[in-house]
């Protein structure tokens, strides 16, 4: 009622309402009062159409009549029952927003010794577990494979995460802290200041330090420049920084790739990209759980290796 | 009651003045007084007017039939508000005309997308859906990058929604050229997917 603009709303409403219900009665009510005695014809209505067409006044069927009355009462039940004529609440107090707290409550407290028990375990214990595992599953396919794929190798830009190779570190205390407050990481352009062939002089130290095949007279040249910019984030010999994101460069996994033209790419136009923060959204079971399964992912030992 | 059904019968203004009245009582309770409801009618805290660059996004959500697979509307159930977050309410949707609920859904519902994934992650699955998420089948947009905006487009649909109640300044159609200037349809896809929901997002 307050969600009207003025009073009249509710009353305007809960008039039409009852007028229809009573008109419709009246009308059902006069037109079935007559019954027909066995055996007799009705009479014709007394207009013609067409010079030969004509209506008998016949009453209605009974059944038909029947389920018409029978759809009015359903009519009046329902109104006292549910909040259909606005000036009346209806006797059960019923709303939508209500019916879906209840659903959602029964539902969470029926889940809660559930989650309560993985929350006093840590995270390597719930990785180990069969039973979380198949929870974190769950989540896992509805929250995360958007970005890191069904199969948890992720794609480019998105990590894989069952390599036990960490941007941000892989410890379970790390884990939980990516999934609840996301994480945003950033490298900056650097094709305006090193210019063309300087940024591949330095892709190619890159490529060197990587163990892979590069051009030696580039990758010298390129040196000076990894050590005075580059190694601000990823350390002097490329190592790379968990506390910061920034991505090791000398082992085998690339997260945008490893071939000069995409190294190229990178140090040209820079990349960023971000997880989102999860922990308000999904709750610190939910978080827990997702982590525990995250960890299970690249340390398959005992329980949960079993259950892969 | 007979002259009446002769008077109608006999009198086509009649039936038809008569229909309109009967057919009509269904409206007057159901539609009619949503017009005059607070939860209907204003916006809810939190809920702004698209920006241009957002509005030309939408603009071409509604051009590609986005809405063909894409619903806009997360119902009161559990399992949907667990998957997508706060269930979707009406105060939301006071500006979009028209709305974008929807009921279809061979893709996930978009109300609450926003802040979800990172503009990277909507750039590459707009490129090639495939690229991050191997079993989809949405078609890939690609031609959305190479399509730079126009801003006048975007003046004649603000001064459109402005007729019709959104509370465009003068001020923000004058300055809506410039905040497109040299922008992509992409660009302004992934502005206005980012915005979805963002009001209750993280209401529980």
């Amino acid at each position: 009622m307050e969600d009207f603009s003025s009073g009249f709303w509710g009353i305007y409403i809960a008039a039409i309402v009852v007028i229809s219900l009573a008109g419709l009665l009246y009308l059902l009510r006069s037109q079935s009062v007559v019954k027909l005695p066995k055996g007799q014809k009705a009479d014709v209505t007394g207009h013609k159409w067409d010079d030969d067409l004509e209506e008998y006044n016949n009453p209605l069927p009974r059944w038909w009549m029947w389920l018409f009355y029978l759809t009015i009462f359903f009519a009046i039940g329902y109104l006292v029952l549910y909040p259909g004529l606005v000036v009346w609440k209806g006797s059960n107090n019923w709303t939508a927003a209500g019916q879906f707290k209840q659903e959602r409550d029964k539902k969470d407290a029926e889940i809660k010794p559930l989650y309560d028990k993985f929350m006093q375990q840590d995270v390597v214990a719930v990785s180990k577990s069969t039973e979380a595992r198949e929870i974190g599953q769950r989540l896992f396919m509805t929250y995360c494979i958007q970005c890191h794929g069904s199969d948890a190798h992720g794609a480019k830009g998105f990590p894989n995460l069952t390599d036990d190779d960490w941007l941000y570190g892989g410890s379970p205390e790390k884990i939980v802290e990516t999934i609840s407050n996301g994480r945003g990481g950033q490298m900056p352009a650097f094709g305006a200041q090193f210019g063309e062939e300087g940024v591949k002089d330095v892709a190619n130290h890159v490529l060197k330090i990587a163990g892979k095949k590069f051009d030696a007279e580039r990758a010298t040249r390129g040196e000076a420049n990894f050590k005075t910019v580059c190694a601000a984030c990823h350390g002097p010999d490329g190592k790379g920084n968990q506390a910061i994101g920034a991505p090791n460069l000398t082992d085998k996994t690339w997260l945008y790739g490893g071939s000069e033209t995409t190294i190229i790419e990178t140090i040209t136009n820079g990349r960023k990209n971000y997880m989102p923060a999860w922990k308000e959204f999904l709750g610190d079971a939910k978080v827990h759980l997702l982590a525990g399964y995250v960890y299970g992912l690249s340390h398959q030992e005992g329980e949960a290796a079993k259950a892969k | 009651m007979e002259k009446i059904q002769k008077l109608i019968e006999e009198h086509v203004g009649y039936l038809i003045v008569l229909t309109i009245l009967i057919i009509s009582v269904a409206g007057l309770v159901e539609i009619v007084p949503l017009m005059f409801q607070k939860s209907t009618t204003e916006a809810i805290p939190g809920v702004k007017p698209y920006n241009a660059l957002q509005l030309a996004g939408r603009d071409v959500y509604l051009r590609e039939g986005c809405y063909n697979c894409h619903s806009q509307m997360i119902r009161p159930f559990r399992a949907e508000v667990e998957r997508y977050g706060h269930y979707s309410v009406a105060g939301e949707s006071v500006y979009d005309h028209p709305f974008q609920w929807g009921s279809k859904r061979t893709g996930p519902d978009l109300a609450r997308v926003g802040g979800r994934y990172s503009d990277e992650w909507h750039r590459v699955h707009l490129m090639n859906p495939r690229d991050v998420v191997p079993e989809s089948n949405m078609p890939a947009f690609w031609w959305l990058a190479n399509n730079k905006l126009e801003g006048s487009r975007v003046v004649a649909s603000m001064t459109a929604l402005r007729k019709v109640g959104v509370p465009y300044t003068d001020g923000d159609i004058k300055d809506a050229p410039a905040a497109v200037e040299g922008k992509t349809e992409m660009d302004a896809v992934i502005a206005y997917l980012q915005g979805l929901g963002l009001a209750l997002k993280n209401v529980r």
